[in-house]
């Protein structure tokens, strides 16, 4: 036992400040990484305001006026609503398939609660409602107590509430008409408020309510710690005293009640029930693709719901402004698509922080 | 006699043909600071792990203060006063020092934020999260919302240790503390721990640093092969006597296999 003491006296007579957290990596590239990992919404939000610079500056007032700046936000808030859905889930370390079509079905739902059954229009919107949690709730527990990958049981969900939704609505669309006379309150995110020529609907800010108050519950309650630790280590999470089973499922109930509220949203903006709405179909790649470009991380656990918004708003300016100036419509699939790559060249640049 | 306030009996854990753990007996007493020690493998983290809710043992059972518990998860076992530094630490690298100190205890503000809107005492987290790092005085913080990926291993087992020590009410686990600290680290933890045990709240230490092991321990658990092989006082036996016990060269006889009680 003595030489244990005398290796360790060698040691006393050392600098006493140990282990100091001091950050190494001086410069404005450093700085600017440790930026990034902190607030990982930096790089969508500088995309995002040189897109509209550069689209203000090609197109002048016809772009940079407020209708067609509110126009962007009514275009893009069915797949800002779901991309906060899918935002949630991406930071669990999972991927939504289901999204999309979870959406289209809960429409049908609405519809035909009011058409078929002749329930009143509010009970309708919570039936709906609750058929996408109830889906979202089959979801996680495939994923959290199956233990089956989220790729897989939403890839299989996704064809399940597709073709669930073709048979349950017979492939019949409800007309907008037909909704305005009899169940109004089934377009009710549709109504438009205008301030002096900006053009803002309740759906849009719908949108906007929801990615600020998910944006509060993850950063500053409980569980959105959880949800962060979760998607970033499991096993760790559950050695640390989280209940990963819950948080999950909590997760995945909450993505398909979102959804349900994108179906409400959908109505109000086609005004119609389609059975056959391309956002069955494209909603969860548009959605990813937001997430994406937004900057959260496919692996978990990194990126903030903010940056999914703004990815959806990238989107929505390319769009738009492209068609403004009369470009040819692959041109902006072409720009997304690079965007998408560059967005997880920067999150892997980002992940290498670690000392 | 004193009641342990641990005690394991017959415990068993299989991992497909491995069995980790294979009818073990385990006991710590109040007070007391027991080292784990076996080779790479013996079973030494199955066995804290079955003790801590990580694992549900296949067989066997478990008893807390003379009554028996089912850990379904170490939540149960950290409501119960049970903290635990993990091997791998436990941490979530993307999250800041403090979130992970206070991972699944989280402080809630006082009044309606709180209340209503769940809102989250960062502050005050914060505040404690720096104490019990100044604490340990195992590192000097300047930023403690730094994630903890960017932290090096050491710091790592220290804000893991850190957080056991503050929280831990009746029994402390330690799973190798000291395996990627350096001396001086080494020396603070060691300190930490004695510190924790004139509190009066028992330790379980795995450790393979037999000096350590020989300088705190009052009793020495040797694992070996799933199972408890005896238990040493470290007052009478010399470190060549436990290793050679841990790595089978010497097997103990009939009455010091039997002399487990304290
Ligand atoms: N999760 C697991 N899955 C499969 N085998 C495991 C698992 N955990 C431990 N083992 C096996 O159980 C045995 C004991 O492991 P462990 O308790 O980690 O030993 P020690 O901590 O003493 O080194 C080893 O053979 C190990 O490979
Ligand atoms: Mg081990």
């Amino acid at each position: 036992m003595s030489n244990s003491d005398n290796y360790e006296a060698a040691a006393s007579g050392a600098s006493t400040e140990v282990a100091s957290f001091a950050d190494t990596k001086k410069g404005f590239v450093g700085q600017f990484q440790h930026a990034l990992h902190v607030n990982p919404a930096i790089v969508p939000l500088i995309v995002l305001v040189a897109a509209i610079i550069i689209f203000g500056l090609l197109l002048g007032s016809r772009f940079f006026s407020p209708f067609a700046l509110t126009l962007i936000l009514q275009q893009v808030q069915i797949v800002g609503v779901l991309a906060a859905a899918q935002a949630l889930i991406i930071l669990t370390a999972g991927i939504d398939l289901s999204v999309g079509a979870l959406a289209v079905l809960c429409t049908v739902v609405m519809g035909q609660f009011t058409f078929r059954y002749g329930l009143p229009a509010p009970v309708a919107v919570a039936a709906g409602l609750a058929v996408g949690t109830a889906i979202g709730a089959v979801n996680g527990w495939l994923v959290s107590r199956m233990k089956l990958p989220p790729f897989i049981v939403t890839l299989g969900m996704w064809q399940i509430v597709l073709a669930a939704n073709y048979l349950y609505s017979n492939n019949e669309t409800i007309r907008s008409q037909d909704i305005e006379a009899e169940a109004a309150f089934l377009q009710f995110l549709g109504t438009k408020i205008n301030i002096s020529g900006a053009i803002f609907t309740l759906g849009v800010v719908l949108m906007i309510g929801l990615v600020f108050g998910l944006a509060y519950a993850l950063r500053s309650t409980a569980w959105g710690r959880h949800v962060y630790a979760v998607g970033d280590d499991p096993e760790a999470a559950e050695l640390a005293g989280v209940n990963v089973h819950k948080t999950l499922m909590s997760v995945y109930m909450l993505v398909g009640f979102i959804c349900g509220l994108a179906a409400w949203v959908m109505i109000g903006r086609y005004g119609s029930v389609s059975p056959s709405a391309t956002t069955g179909v494209i909603g969860n790649i548009q959605s990813i693709t937001a997430v994406v470009i937004g900057g959260i991380s496919l692996f978990g656990g990194r990126g903030s719901i903010i940056g999914a918004f703004f990815g959806a708003l990238i989107v929505g300016v390319f769009e738009l402004g492209l068609r403004m100036a009369g470009a040819d419509p692959q041109w902006t699939y072409l720009l997304i698509g690079v965007l998408i790559i560059a967005a997880v060249t920067v999150d892997q640049w980002i992940r290498k922080v670690t000392a | 006699m004193t009641q342990p306030i641990l005690k394991g009996r017959n415990l068993t854990k299989r991992y497909g043909k491995v069995t980790a753990l294979d009818n073990c007996d385990f006991e710590l007493m109040p007070g007391e600071i027991l080292a784990v020690i076996g080779d790479n493998g013996a079973g030494k983290s199955t066995l804290i792990k079955a003790l801590s809710g990580a694992v549900i043992p296949d067989a066997g059972t478990v008893e807390l203060d003379g009554k028996p518990v089912k850990f379904q998860s170490p939540i149960d076992a950290r409501e119960a006063g049970i903290e635990t530094v993990y091997q791998t630490l436990a941490m979530s690298p993307a999250l800041s020092i403090a979130d992970n100190m206070f991972m699944g205890r989280e402080i809630r503000q006082k009044g309606l934020m709180g209340q209503l809107f769940k809102r989250l005492d960062k502050k005050e987290m914060e505040r404690i999260a720096r104490e019990k790092l100044n604490d340990l005085g195992l590192m000097t913080i300047q930023n403690i919302n730094q994630a903890v990926e960017t932290l090096s291993g050491g710091q790592r087992q220290g804000v893991a240790v850190a957080r056991a020590a503050a929280f831990g009410s009746k029994v402390i686990i330690l799973d190798e503390p000291t395996a990627a600290l350096g001396v001086k680290e080494s020396r603070k933890v060691l300190e930490l721990i004695q510190d924790v045990k004139s509190r009066g709240i028992p330790i379980i230490l795995i450790s393979h640093n037999m000096p350590h092991v020989f300088e705190l321990a009052d009793r020495i658990h040797v694992h070996r092969l799933g199972k408890r092989l005896c238990v040493v006082d470290p007052k009478k036996y010399s470190m060549s006597d436990a290793v050679a016990f841990m790595t089978g060269a010497k097997e103990p006889t009939q009455a010091e296999a039997e002399a487990v009680a304290v």
